[in-house]
C-alpha cells in the first residue's frame, strides 16, 4: 500500500434487505431476506480487500449494493467524497466511471451480439470521451493490456475461452479509468491453471495503474494470495476483518477457524497433520436469521449470551476487528 | 491386494456436427481393493467420460466407446449386455455424482429413491427396504432419518442431498463407489464434513472409491493414488505423496505451482501456465501438452508420448526429463 491511511471506501452500517411479497393484485410484505444486515468497512487506496464467505452469504450483495445496483435499505457509502446512497440515478451514472465491476460469469457477462471492440468501447461512447480513430486506438490499447490481441476487436465472445472473456471484461472496466474495481468472484468460473492467469493480470494491473479492488471470493486460498485485508462475512454480516497476515496465522473468530481448518492443502504431508474443525449443521436461512450472534447455531464455543446480545463488531488489537462475545 | 478393476486403452469419441471430438484417447489404470484413487483435470479433460465410459452411462449417439476394455472380477464391463451392466451399476459400482439438486427425481420422497436399488437388485420386499434406508441415512448423518423418508428432495439443503445421495449409492454395499465431483457444487465447510464422511464410511463398509475432482486440495487428504489427465489422456500417476513431492509431468509441476495455498507464504507471484487446452477435434499426433510446455524438444513435436514407468508406482507420458530438461533415455 503506498498511501496507507487514504480511505478510498467508507462503508457505515451498511443494510439490504429484499421484500418478500404475497398476493397478486395487492401485494403484502409479509417477510425479507436480510441479505447484508449493517456492515462497516473502509476501503484504502491501492489496496485490495477481501470479502469471503459461504455462498448465500451476502457477499455479492455487498458489491452490488455498494455499487447502487440495489438501492441500500439503509447506511451509507462513501466514494471519493460523496455519499452513493444519497445520489441520484443520473449523478449516480457519473460515479459509476470512477467504479467499475467485473462479474463472475464471463459467459453471461457479455452481449453475444456486439463485437469485442463495441463492448469494450460501449462505456467511451455512453459518457461521450471519444469517437472514432480515437475510440478505436483506445480499444486496441486496452486489449493489448489485459494481454490480448488488438486484432481481436472485430470478433464475437464466442469465440473465445472462458479466461479471454474474463479478459474482455476486465477490459471494459478499464476503459472509463476508474479507481475502484469491485471484482465479484472473477474467477469461481475458470479453470484452475487459467486461474492464475487472470490473477496475475489483476494484479499487474493494480501496480501498473493504482488501481483499488474489492475482491470478493469464496475461494479463502486465492484471496489470502491476492489481498491485502480481508473481511469474513456470515449470513449478513462482517464477523472478522484485519490484515492477511493475522487472520490467516492468527484468526480469533470461531467462524473464521473453522473456514480456514476446512480449506484442503495441495500437500498431502500438510493435510495428514491437520485438525479440522468440522462445523455441524447448514447456514440458517437468512429470511429468519438466529437472534443474537448470527453464528450461535453452528458454533462450537456458543454460551447462553449469544442467543441474547448481537456482539459488537470492536477492534481488538490495532486494524483487527472481530464481532464474538468471546474474544 | 489383488486389482478389483483393470482399465485397458479406453477409447471415446463423440460424434458432433462440427466433427468427432476424441474425449478419451487410451485411458488405463488399475483400482485395487479398498484403495482411493482420485482422477485429477481439468474441465473437458475427460475425467467423467471415462468413468461414464467404464459403466456404459455414455449416450450412444452421439458417443461411442470405440476401443479398450474395463475388467471388473473377471468380466469385461463394456461387453456386458445391457440387463447385467445395470446391475453392477446399482449393487457393486456405484456413482454419486456433482450436482445434488438435479441428481433426484423431485415428484418421489427420499426414501423411496435411497430404497429402490434395494429392492430393484436384491428383491428387498418394500418395508425392510426402508427400514434399511433409514439406517442408511442415519449413518450418513441425516438427523431423525425415520420421519425424513417421506420428504421430498426440495425439503434438503444442498449439503444434505449429497449425503442422502450418498445414503443411495451405499445401501447395496458396492465395492466400488465412484465420486464424480461429489463437492464441487458445496461450500467449503459443507465440502469438508462430507470428505470427513466419505473417509468414515471408507473404514467401516472398506470400499474401493474412484474421486474425480479438479481440486488438488481434495485429493490430497484423500487419495491413495492420484492420475492426472490432460486432453483425454492420463498423463501422470503416482502414490498421492509421490506425486505431490515430485510432480514429473510439466503440467503437473504447472498446476501445483499454480494454486495458491492457505497455509502459504505471502507476496509470491503465481505460475500460471500459458495458453489453453487443445479442442480435441483431432486425435493429437505429438505430445498434446506441447504447445503450453516449457520443456518441449523437437521429439515432443513428432511423437505422442505413452505413460511409461519412472519407478515403482509412479507412471508418466513424457520425453523430457524436467530437472535436467533433457530427454529421458
Amino acid at each position: 500500500m503506498s498511501s496507507e491511511n487514504e480511505v478510498l471506501l467508507r462503508v457505515d452500517n451498511l443494510v439490504k434487505h429484499f421484500p418478500i411479497t404475497q398476493g397478486i393484485i395487492i401485494q403484502r410484505q409479509t417477510g425479507a431476506v436480510h441479505a447484508v444486515d449493517g456492515i462497516s468497512f473502509d476501503i484504502y487506496k491501492g489496496e485490495t480487500l477481501g470479502l469471503v464467505g459461504e455462498s448465500g452469504c451476502g457477499k455479492s450483495t455487498t458489491g452490488r449494493t455498494i455499487l447502487q445496483l440495489y438501492r441500500p435499505t439503509a447506511g451509507s457509502v462513501h466514494f471519493e467524497g460523496r455519499d452513493l446512497a444519497k445520489l441520484s440515478n443520473e449523478e449516480m451514472r457519473q460515479v459509476r466511471r470512477r467504479a467499475q465491476m467485473i462479474f463472475q460469469d464471463p459467459y453471461a457477462s457479455l452481449n453475444p451480439r456486439m463485437t469485442v471492440g463495441e463492448i469494450i468501447g460501449e462505456p467511451l461512447q455512453i459518457y461521450r470521451i471519444m469517437k472514432g480513430q480515437e475510440l478505436r486506438d483506445r480499444v486496441a490499447s486496452l486489449l493489448e493490456l489485459v494481454g490480448l490481441n488488438p486484432a481481436y476487436s472485430n470478433r464475437y465472445p464466442h469465440e473465445f475461452s472462458g479466461g479471454q472473456r474474463q479478459r474482455i471484461g476486465v477490459a471494459r472496466a478499464l476503459a472509463l479509468n476508474p479507481s475502484l474495481i469491485v471484482c465479484d468472484e472473477p474467477i469461481s468460473a475458470l479453470d484452475v491453471s487459467i486461474q492464475a492467469q487472470v490473477v496475475n493480470l489483476l494484479e499487474d494491473l493494480q501496480k501498473e495503474l493504482g488501481l483499488t479492488y474489492l475482491f470478493i471470493a469464496h475461494d479463502l486460498s486465492m484471496v489470502r494470495h491476492i489481498s491485502d485485508r480481508v473481511a469474513v462475512m456470515y449470513l449478513g454480516v462482517i464477523v472478522e476483518l484485519t490484515t492477511r497476515e493475522e487472520l490467516y496465522n492468527n484468526p480469533l473468530h470461531p467462524y473464521t477457524q473453522a473456514l480456514l481448518s476446512a480449506v484442503p492443502i495441495p500437500d498431502p504431508f500438510a493435510e495428514e497433520k491437520r485438525q479440522r474443525i468440522i462445523l455441524e449443521g447448514d447456514v440458517p436461512s437468512p429470511v429468519n436469521p438466529p437472534s443474537g450472534c448470527r453464528f450461535r447455531t453452528r458454533c462450537p464455543l456458543a454460551i447462553e449470551i449469544c442467543a441474547k446480545e448481537r456482539p459488537e463488531f470492536r477492534e481488538v488489537k490495532p486494524g483487527h476487528f472481530v464481532a464474538c462475545h468471546l474474544v | 491386494m489383488a486389482d478389483l478393476l483393470n482399465v485397458e486403452g479406453l477409447e471415446t469419441q463423440f460424434k458432433t456436427r462440427d466433427g468427432i471430438v476424441h474425449a478419451v484417447n487410451g485411458v488405463s489404470f488399475h483400482l485395487k481393493e479398498g484403495e482411493t484413487l482420485g482422477i485429477v483435470g481439468e474441465s473437458g479433460c475427460g475425467k467423467s467420460v471415462t468413468v461414464m465410459s467404464m459403466l456404459s452411462l455414455i449416450p450412444q449417439p452421439p458417443g461411442e466407446v470405440v476401443a479398450g476394455e474395463a475388467v471388473y472380477q473377471g468380466k469385461d464391463l463394456l461387453k456386458m449386455p445391457n440387463e447385467e451392466i445395470r446391475h453392477v451399476r446399482g449393487s457393486q459400482i456405484s456413482m454419486v455424482f456433482q450436482d445434488p439438486m438435479t441428481s433426484f427425481n423431485p415428484v418421489l420422497t427420499i426414501g423411496r429413491q435411497v430404497a429402490e436399488p434395494l429392492e430393484i437388485h436384491n428383491g428387498v420386499p418394500r418395508k425392510q427396504a426402508y427400514e434399511r434406508a433409514a439406517e442408511m441415512l442415519d449413518m450418513v448423518g441425516i438427523p431423525s432419518a425415520k420421519d425424513r423418508l417421506y420428504d421430498y428432495p426440495h425439503q434438503f439443503s444442498g449439503g444434505m442431498r449429497q449425503r442422502v445421495m450418498i445414503a443411495m449409492s451405499l445401501i447395496c454395499t458396492p465395492q466400488v463407489l465412484i465420486a464424480d465431483e461429489p463437492t464441487t457444487a458445496l461450500d467449503v465447510t459443507i465440502q469438508a464434513q462430507i470428505i470427513e464422511l466419505v473417509k468414515r464410511l471408507r473404514d467401516e463398509l472398506g470400499m474401493a472409491i474412484i474421486w474425480i475432482t479438479h481440486d488438488l486440495g481434495v485429493v490430497a487428504g484423500l487419495a491413495d493414488r492420484v492420475a492426472v489427465m490432460y486432453a483425454g489422456y492420463i498423463i501422470e500417476e503416482a502414490q498421492v505423496k509421490e506425486l505431490y513431492a515430485k510432480p514429473t509431468h510439466p503440467y503437473t509441476i504447472g498446476l501445483l505451482a499454480s494454486l495458491p495455498r492457505v497455509d502459504g507464504k505471502h507476496g509470491d507471484r503465481l505460475a500460471s501456465i500459458d495458453g489453453l487446452p487443445p479442442t480435441l477435434m483431432e486425435k493429437p499426433r505429438f505430445c498434446p501438452f506441447a504447445p503450453r510446455c516449457e520443456f518441449a524438444l523437437d521429439h515432443c513435436w513428432q511423437e505422442n508420448p505413452m505413460l511409461e514407468s519412472i519407478s515403482a508406482d509412479h507412471r508418466v507420458a513424457c520425453w523430457v526429463d524436467p530437472e535436467t530438461g533433457r530427454e529421458r533415455k
